[in-house]
């Protein structure tokens, strides 16, 4: 892991992004990123604004809106020496690439007997609550996490953004990068400077002692205020981000869970056969004799997102939904 | 100029060596294909295989058209592309055995078979789903910088898939030099294609603004001239071409597919045999030219038929992958 050196400041989600992209750029010709709407429009969301000013057409590239098909020339050009990222604008639309990422990225390695190697990037969102409805609102990222030969990227906070990004980027293998879109002008510490985050090292965000809370991207706030509500009732919450679904630092969680003997899993991907169970599987699996409850998980509700606000809200966790679950696991109903 | 009439005139300004070296690579895929099915049908191969006999003046034609640096991506009948960019027979019996020696250290198996050695990118088990690969091998390679080519091989059945539209599209649209080669056997797996296939099929990359050919597939000289000039010009930054091959595969969908009458008849497999077999229609056309004579043909046969044996010989007798090899190179 390499460390920042330059000092502190705060820029956005977005701007963090944007800069761990001009950096790599410039590092490295063989990238280029190639997505619907990505050069002069910079992306719907503006992530991407100026890059092209600096990159030009040929390695910021518009393509058609064919999902499908940019990611399968991706795949092959991350075959033949170039390092591609591509710019998948809503993560309901990976659905559409799941061939190319799932019978041709993930497989190609293990299938050539390790001689030919995919070294690309996903950018994709996840997240509800923007009133989107149902088909620009999930949060899928489990699809990906499900497939041998697929790294999946959850990062939580703009220096988590940038460090991870870069990490992606240098990786030799198809990683899957879910960006929470309702985060893309949330402002965090980002010091100026090179550095690096490394998959599979979980980032412990609170030490706590009476309950873990296990919380992927737009969930790791969601636990950060439960955690603060718990505080004020007496409660003690210690807070995880998992920061890569794959690889998983499984160690962690369960360390910690051992430590406090209580645990929710909280990830905004719907509940059935999703992240929260994997997790919830790995800590019973790994603390089961320290735990003084079952694992509890909490996903987004197993519905297809609805439009209106008033539904919407009720389909994922909330800071109050997860206190309720802590005080129940503690005994403070 | 016709296509026929260009082909004519083509024909007549190659080098004969030429001729007999592609009649030295379709006989080697032939033989290879015919060992694959007694490995088959002994029993002594794993799974299933695809055949590609009948059509190997394609592959042969194609890549003979191409260099050692230049890509391709393959299908699951895809033995004969393999071996035509320049693939060993003994490391392919070794793959389709699933032997560690093997291309792919056992762990591809038949419809897998990748060599980048040869610019092979692998063959492929979802039927269209390399035109990604292909297509992007090409983006790499104008981007880089460098004159290389890309082919996509495809059956027929793959034009019912919409992922080789959506690249075709990018492809015409940013002029990657990509070769779109439809072999069409005619049948989609079991089913012939006028059932499932609407239109006509150049008319496809018509619709991209798309250079376009189509030939017989089972005449390897215009085949290979053909895909002469459309490497040529892709080459020279004159974009992508799709090329149509008219064909047959003289077996079954694969080598399980034994009783097959109810989707086409003994009659018209005889009739693509006997009278549109690839290797005897170069064979007679060399003897009536002069190009050659039975007895260099034979001596061909003779060792082709040696080699294949003895890399048959060599993947039965090589160790299988050792145990700890299951979960080596899930990731880089």
């Amino acid at each position: 892991m390499s460390t920042p050196n330059g000092t502190p400041r705060e820029i956005s989600w977005a701007q963090a992004i944007n800069e761990a992209l001009t950096e790599e750029m410039r590092r490295d010709e063989r990238i280029f990123i190639i997505g619907e709407d990505i050069a002069e429009a910079g992306t719907p969301f503006k992530v991407l604004s100026g890059l092209v000013d600096e990159f030009g057409t040929e390695r910021v590239i518009d393509s058609p809106i064919s999902e499908p098909g940019i990611t399968g020339i991706v795949v092959g050009a991350a075959m033949t020496g170039m390092r591609p990222v591509v710019d998948i604008m809503f993560g309901d639309f990976i659905t559409l690439t799941m061939d190319q990422m799932v019978n041709q990225a993930a497989k190609t390695h293990y299938m050539s007997g390790g001689k030919l190697k995919v070294p690309m990037v996903m950018r994709t969102t996840l997240g509800a609550t923007r009133r989107s409805a149902a088909q620009h609102s999930q949060s899928l990222h489990a699809w990906f996490s499900h497939v041998p030969g697929l790294k999946v990227v959850v990062p939580s906070n703009p220096y988590d953004a940038k460090g991870l990004l870069k990490t992606a980027i240098r990786d030799d293998n198809p990683v899957a990068f879910f960006e929470d879109k309702m985060l893309f002008q949330a402002k965090g510490n980002v010091p100026e400077g090179e550095y690096t985050i490394p998959f599979g090292v979980a980032n412990i965000l609170r030490e706590g002692s009476d309950v873990t809370l296990v919380a992927t991207s737009s969930m790791v706030q969601v636990a950060e205020q439960a955690a603060m509500m718990l505080e004020e009732i007496g409660l003690s919450a210690e807070v995880i981000d998992p920061r890569t679904m794959f690889p998983l630092d499984k160690a962690t969680l369960i360390e910690s869970a051992r430590k406090t003997s209580r645990a929710i899993i909280i990830d905004e991907g719907y509940e059935r056969y999703g992240v929260t169970a994997e997790l919830a599987a790995v800590i019973a699996d790994g603390a089961f004799y320290y735990l003084d409850a079952p694992v509890k998980r909490m996903g987004a509700m197993d519905v297809p997102i609805p439009f209106s606000p008033v539904l919407e809200d009720l389909t994922v966790p909330t800071p109050q939904t997860v206190l309720e679950a802590a005080k129940t696991l503690c005994g403070r109903v | 100029m016709t296509e026929s009439a260009q082909s004519t005139s083509q024909i007549a300004s190659v080098d004969r060596e030429q001729w007999v070296h592609l009649y030295e690579q379709m006989l080697k895929i032939r033989v290879f294909e015919t060992q694959a099915n007694q490995l088959y049908l002994s029993a002594k191969m794993p799974g299933l295989t695809h055949l590609y006999s009948g059509e190997e003046a394609i592959a042969a034609g194609v890549c003979e058209a191409l260099r050692i640096d230049d890509y391709i991506t393959s299908t699951h009948r895809g033995h004969g592309h393999c071996l035509a960019k320049g693939a060993r027979l003994d490391l392919m019996f070794a793959e389709l055995l699933g032997k560690e020696a093997g291309y792919c250290r056992g762990k591809g198996g038949s419809m897998h078979i990748a060599d980048q050695d040869t610019g092979n990118l692998g063959a492929n088990a979802i039927v269209g789903g390399s035109a990604g690969i292909a297509t992007g091998a090409a983006m790499s390679a104008k981007m880089r910088g460098t004159d290389q080519v890309a082919v996509c091989f495809f059956g027929e059945g793959a034009l019912g898939q919409g992922l080789l539209y959506e690249v075709m599209n990018m492809a015409s649209l940013w002029k990657f030099p990509v070769i779109y080669v439809c072999e069409n056997n005619l049948y989609n797996e079991y089913t012939h294609y006028t059932e499932t296939t609407a239109g006509t099929l150049v008319d496809r990359a018509h619709a991209f603004g798309m250079e376009t050919a189509e030939v017989n597939g089972q005449d390897v000289r215009e085949v290979y001239v053909t895909a002469m000039r459309l490497v040529e010009r892709a080459r020279a930054g004159e974009g992508p071409a799709f090329l149509v091959c008219n064909t047959y595969r003289f077996f079954g969908h694969h080598v399980g597919d034994i009783n097959r009458e109810y989707y086409r008849s003994k009659e018209e497999e005889e009739l693509w045999k006997t009278e549109r077999d690839p290797l005897t229609l170069l064979a007679e056309w060399m003897q009536a030219e002069g190009i050659t004579d039975t007895a260099v043909l034979d001596q061909i046969e003779v060792n082709v038929k040696a080699e294949a044996e003895a890399a048959v010989e060599f993947a039965l007798n090589a160790p299988y992958p050792s145990l700890d090899e299951v979960d080596r190179h899930v990731y880089a």
